[in-house]
């Protein structure tokens, strides 16, 4: 096998290895149009990396940070409902991106950074990927049991003196980094996809949230393996092909006859 | 009998066994005051109800006592290591969240296994331990709400409307368990309830608030309490309507609220 392909491989395991848990927050959050929010500022952080000439993991993980923070101070507010300010700052940011790109001396790879270009992963990016996914999945384990905790009922967690506040910033600063280094492997526009969806897969076939998480992973594994055999194959965008793969595994699951025991209804 | 007296009675001398206090604790809202200079003493042992009508500010005041919310004014003065456990309104499960009774049991601090259990058994619940949370019952769910509270081994469980969604018949059973929950092990509890009724029986004092303090006392006596019948007595149906009016706002034809009166009457 080529050396690109072990990179886009390993690059995309990675992902895939701390797309899984967080994904899970993000179902059970109901953040996933929130994580798309972020995901969408993500290109605007590339135009000031490049234009300040920093590294472009730290300014998308900043400009994640700040959206998350513009966006909870907005909330706080009350001005209008949440989804209706995530709609505006979903495409406003997203536009901004664009038109910062398109000033920019340097030519750009636009269509790399909103879909993905997997196969095209430097060493030196993946080294970025794998320092990305360590510190995911440090702080995860770390703060997992707190993480759980406001997730299930803020108020009792609150009440049980976990700090919450903290907790959900931490959670955003994670979802944050998942998408610097997922923006490689899908893109801007699909990241949420990649945590969304095995996660999803993983919640019929599980009975704890640790289960859900860790299956989320390997699922979400599976699709990056099955999507890059298919991209290599048909010459299909990687980063679509892994979607896709992710996608047909959540068809295969759901239309597979449901355990009674893991049953809800 | 001890239990009975008066917070302003509370001297230097018992206060070993006062669990907490508040000293003129007020929580703003925009321009109005939910909760407004309300005093209160809770003693160790001790079942105190809060009642009042809807929009009272109960709520208010156990989040602040949780601290939960900044009071905007006043002190709350905890015993220091004060354990409080504490069972919210109702919980708002996420059906995607894969969870059994005993999981989400777990999540308070290190819990063993057979301190769950054994919690389970005093709310009556052990059946549903390995049941997914999502899929119990109304009253079930209270009860594993109040086992996860009786968890913290607290001091003092703060229990916010514990009857909610539980029938007629289970929400005296409920009271009875926790009245005897108290007697077995000895904590003190605040409950927030709108029904006095329900709770008469199994409570020590009662703390009649709408906004602020209007009666407080024995079970029996607030009953009768003439403030307490201008809340919830028989000839109050309209001037309970007059009486919110007083307290609350109107909107003029652009929306915009205007305050009738900034204190409070009770005329």
């Amino acid at each position: 096998m080529a050396d690109f392909l072990w990179r886009a491989l390993l690059a995309g395991l990675g992902v895939a290895l701390v797309a899984g848990p967080l994904g899970s927050f993000v179902v059970w959050r109901r953040m996933s149009y929130f994580g798309d929010t972020l995901a969408h500022s993500a290109l605007l952080g590339i135009a000031l990396g490049i234009a300040l000439d920093t590294n472009l993991n730290l300014a998308v993980v900043g400009s994640c940070v700040a959206l998350a923070f513009l966006l909870v101070t907005l909330q706080q507010r009350k001005i209008i409902s949440t989804d209706t300010l995530l709609g505006i700052l979903a495409h406003s940011s997203l536009s901004l991106g664009l038109i910062a790109i398109s000033l920019l001396e340097v030519r750009v790879d636009l269509f790399g950074y909103l879909f993905g270009d997997l196969l095209t992963v430097t060493g030196e990016e993946l080294l970025w990927i794998y320092i990305g996914v360590a510190v995911i999945l440090s702080l995860l384990l770390s703060f997992w049991r707190p993480l759980l905790a406001i997730t299930v009922d803020e108020g009792l967690a609150q009440a049980e003196g976990y700090p919450v506040l903290l907790i959900r910033l931490l959670l955003m600063l994670l979802i944050a980094i998942v998408i610097a280094v997922a923006m490689k492997i899908v893109g801007v526009l699909l990241i949420t996809a990649l945590m969304v969806i095995p996660a999803a897969t993983a919640r019929r076939l599980t009975n704890s949230p640790e289960s859900m998480a860790a299956l989320s992973s390997l699922l979400g594994c599976i699709a990056v393996m099955i999507g890059l055999a298919g991209s290599l194959q048909w010459d299909t965008p990687t980063g679509p092909s892994i979607v896709v793969s992710a996608t047909c595994l959540f068809l295969l699951i759901y239309a597979l006859p449901r355990k009674d025991s893991l049953s809800l209804k | 009998m001890k239990l009975l007296k008066f917070p302003a009675c509370a001297s230097a001398a018992n206060m070993t066994d006062t669990l907490l206090s508040l000293e003129k604790l007020s929580v703003r809202v925009g321009r109005r005051n939910i909760i407004d200079q309300i005093n209160l003493d809770l003693q160790a042992g001790e079942i105190v109800t809060l009642i009042g009508p809807n929009g009272a500010g109960k709520t208010t005041l156990v989040r602040a006592i949780l601290g939960l919310i900044k009071p905007s004014s006043g002190k709350i003065k905890k015993r220091p290591g004060l354990r409080i456990g504490y069972m919210p309104q109702r919980l708002h499960l996420e059906q995607t969240i894969p969870l059994t009774v005993k999981r989400f049991l777990k999540m308070t601090k290190r819990a063993s296994n057979s301190d769950i259990d054994s919690a389970l058994q005093k709310v009556g619940a052990q059946h549903t331990a390995d049941r997914p949370i999502q899929g119990i019952s109304g009253g079930e769910l209270q009860r594993i709400l109040l086992a996860r509270a009786l968890l913290r081994k607290p001091h003092l469980l703060v229990l916010d409307e514990p009857a909610q969604g539980v029938d007629v018949a289970g929400q005296a059973e409920l009271y009875r368990l926790i009245s005897s929950l108290r007697d077995e092990l000895g904590c003190a509890v605040l409950m927030v309830s709108h029904d006095l009724h329900l709770v008469m029986s199994s409570t020590d004092r009662v703390i009649c608030m709408n906004h602020h303090i209007c009666c407080s006392g024995h079970p029996e006596q607030v009953s009768n309490d003439p403030a307490y019948l201008e809340l919830f007595g028989q000839q109050v149906s309209d001037e309970l309507a007059l009486y919110a009016h007083h307290h609350d706002h109107r909107h003029d034809s652009e929306g915009n609220v205007i305050h009738n009166h900034k204190g409070c009457n009770h005329g």
